[in-house]
């Protein structure tokens, strides 16, 4: 454990990537900027280009479409960053296990370092998340 | 050895490392006071610090089929600029009989440079999006250039027609700040407007809007690069506010009393420009040009003419 990451562990841009989710991840996401649940205050602030991210926000079961993307972004995404997966679809594929559409999971096509279970998420889930996210940065020490 | 002092005054004190400090914990101000006024706890203080340590360990990317020169060496032209600016200003403050007859102009011209950086570094990296934030960036340097050089003009006629900051200074410490008189006050609503939107705050804010363009000409910036040009602006929103002092309030007094009055004056313009952030939705950049060449372009020459006939 350094001071390289304990800067990451206090600022964190996150990018929202919605691989095919329902919008209520989405929706959720935002309700954590809102002043019940203000993440602003450790540090979390939401991006608009991948370029600037250091945390990846996947909701949603990957599909056929999406899964391309998804690659491409982690790739344009500068290192080291992580990837967060938000909600039952994503962690698991939940209801779309079977269907013909979500070929893979998304943790078989990008390394997935934290995963945030719910349906969507609570609040308190998320911030729970991301502080094991932090507890992970500053255990390993990891940069990938 | 007048080079090294020179190296000093650039780099150190009062030129990068304390403009650029300063710069940042200002910029803290602004999100701490939004988070408030939206009934939220908002950042610790150290938090612009923090980022900006974090992307200096980050990865800078190449896009592909960019051109590597204009884009790599942009961010570096945009921070001397500024910085050249906050010395320039500071320095004049500390001994105002050290600037040369012009120095406003150099001031003037050097506070463009920035936002022309970024215009060629959105154009350079190749994006669609970055390329419609800089000629958005570029109708908005349009619109506030003429406003903003006409209210520029009202303190310069009002101190005897000196073209130096210096004797400016020294003409409103002897006499009344140029903000005590009519004319003094229009023409400073008028660079209030102009310099929210030379800041980039939000009812001007289209080159980098968030929601449509995804922050504009810095969508390809990562890394380095992304964190130089965060610094421009953290040294562009603190050397603007001091402009104001120095051309509307009579520059900074080193005296104990003199020095809380400027702080005083300096949050107080601070809050002003938060306060007008905070309460405006994002104007449209064909509203944002009809506004400057409206109501502040005409607020302007009234307050010209009014400073002509020494009102």
């Amino acid at each position: 454990m350094g001071l390289k990451e304990k800067i990451f562990t206090k600022s964190l841009y996150a990018f929202h990537v919605s691989s095919g989710s329902c919008n209520n991840c989405d929706i959720e996401i935002i309700d954590c900027l809102t002043p019940r649940y203000d993440v602003e205050r450790f540090g979390i602030t939401l991006v608009g280009s991948i370029k600037h991210a250091d945390v990846m926000l996947c909701t949603g079961s990957a599909n056929r479409l999406t899964i391309p993307r998804i690659k491409t972004l982690y790739e344009q995404m500068p290192k080291p960053g992580y990837v967060v997966v938000w909600g039952a679809c994503g962690s698991s594929r939940g209801l779309f296990k079977d269907s013909y559409n979500t070929g893979q999971p998304l943790d078989e096509i990008i390394p997935v370092d934290v995963y945030i279970p719910g349906c969507p998420p609570r609040p308190e889930a998320v911030i729970d998340g991301f502080v094991k996210l932090k507890e992970k940065i500053m255990l390993k020490g990891k940069t990938r | 050895m007048k080079t090294f002092d020179y190296l000093f005054l650039f780099l150190v004190f009062p030129g990068f490392l304390f403009s650029a400090s300063m710069g940042l914990l200002t910029g803290w101000v602004d999100r701490k006071v939004t988070a408030r006024l939206q009934y939220r706890i908002g950042p610790p203080w150290y938090q612009n610090f923090a980022d900006i340590i974090k992307l200096f360990y980050k990865e800078t990317l190449i896009p592909e089929g960019v051109s590597g020169g204009v884009f790599f060496s942009v961010p570096l032209i945009a921070m001397a600029a500024a910085t050249l600016v906050s010395t320039i200003l500071l320095v004049i403050n500390v001994a105002p009989e050290s600037g040369f007859v012009g120095d406003i102009i150099v001031v003037v011209y050097l506070l463009m440079i920035p936002p022309i950086a970024l215009m060629l570094g959105g154009f350079a990296s190749g994006n669609p999006l970055a390329s419609l934030g800089g000629s958005r960036e570029m109708k908005l340097m349009l619109s506030y250039e003429l406003p903003f050089l006409l209210a520029l003009a009202v303190p310069v006629m009002k101190c005897g027609y000196a073209l130096s900051i210096g004797e400016i200074i020294t003409r409103q410490q002897s006499g009344a700040p140029v903000i005590a008189s009519v004319s003094g006050a229009m023409s400073f609503i008028v660079m209030i407007f102009c310099i929210q939107a030379k800041l980039g705050f939000v009812p001007f804010d289209m080159p980098e809007a968030e929601t449509e363009l995804a922050s504009g000409p810095y969508i390809e910036y990562s890394g380095k690069m992304l964190a130089i040009f965060k610094i421009t602006k953290a040294i562009t929103l603190f050397s603007l506010p001091v402009l104001l002092i120095t051309l509307y309030f009579g520059g900074i007094d080193f005296t104990l009393k003199g020095f809380l009055k400027n702080v005083a004056e300096y949050i107080a313009i601070l809050v002003i420009m938060i306060a007008i952030k905070n309460t405006n939705p994002r104007v449209r950049i064909d509203q944002a040009v009809r506004f400057f060449w409206r109501i502040p372009v005409i607020l302007a020459i009234t307050a010209l003419v009014l400073a002509y006939i020494r009102l």
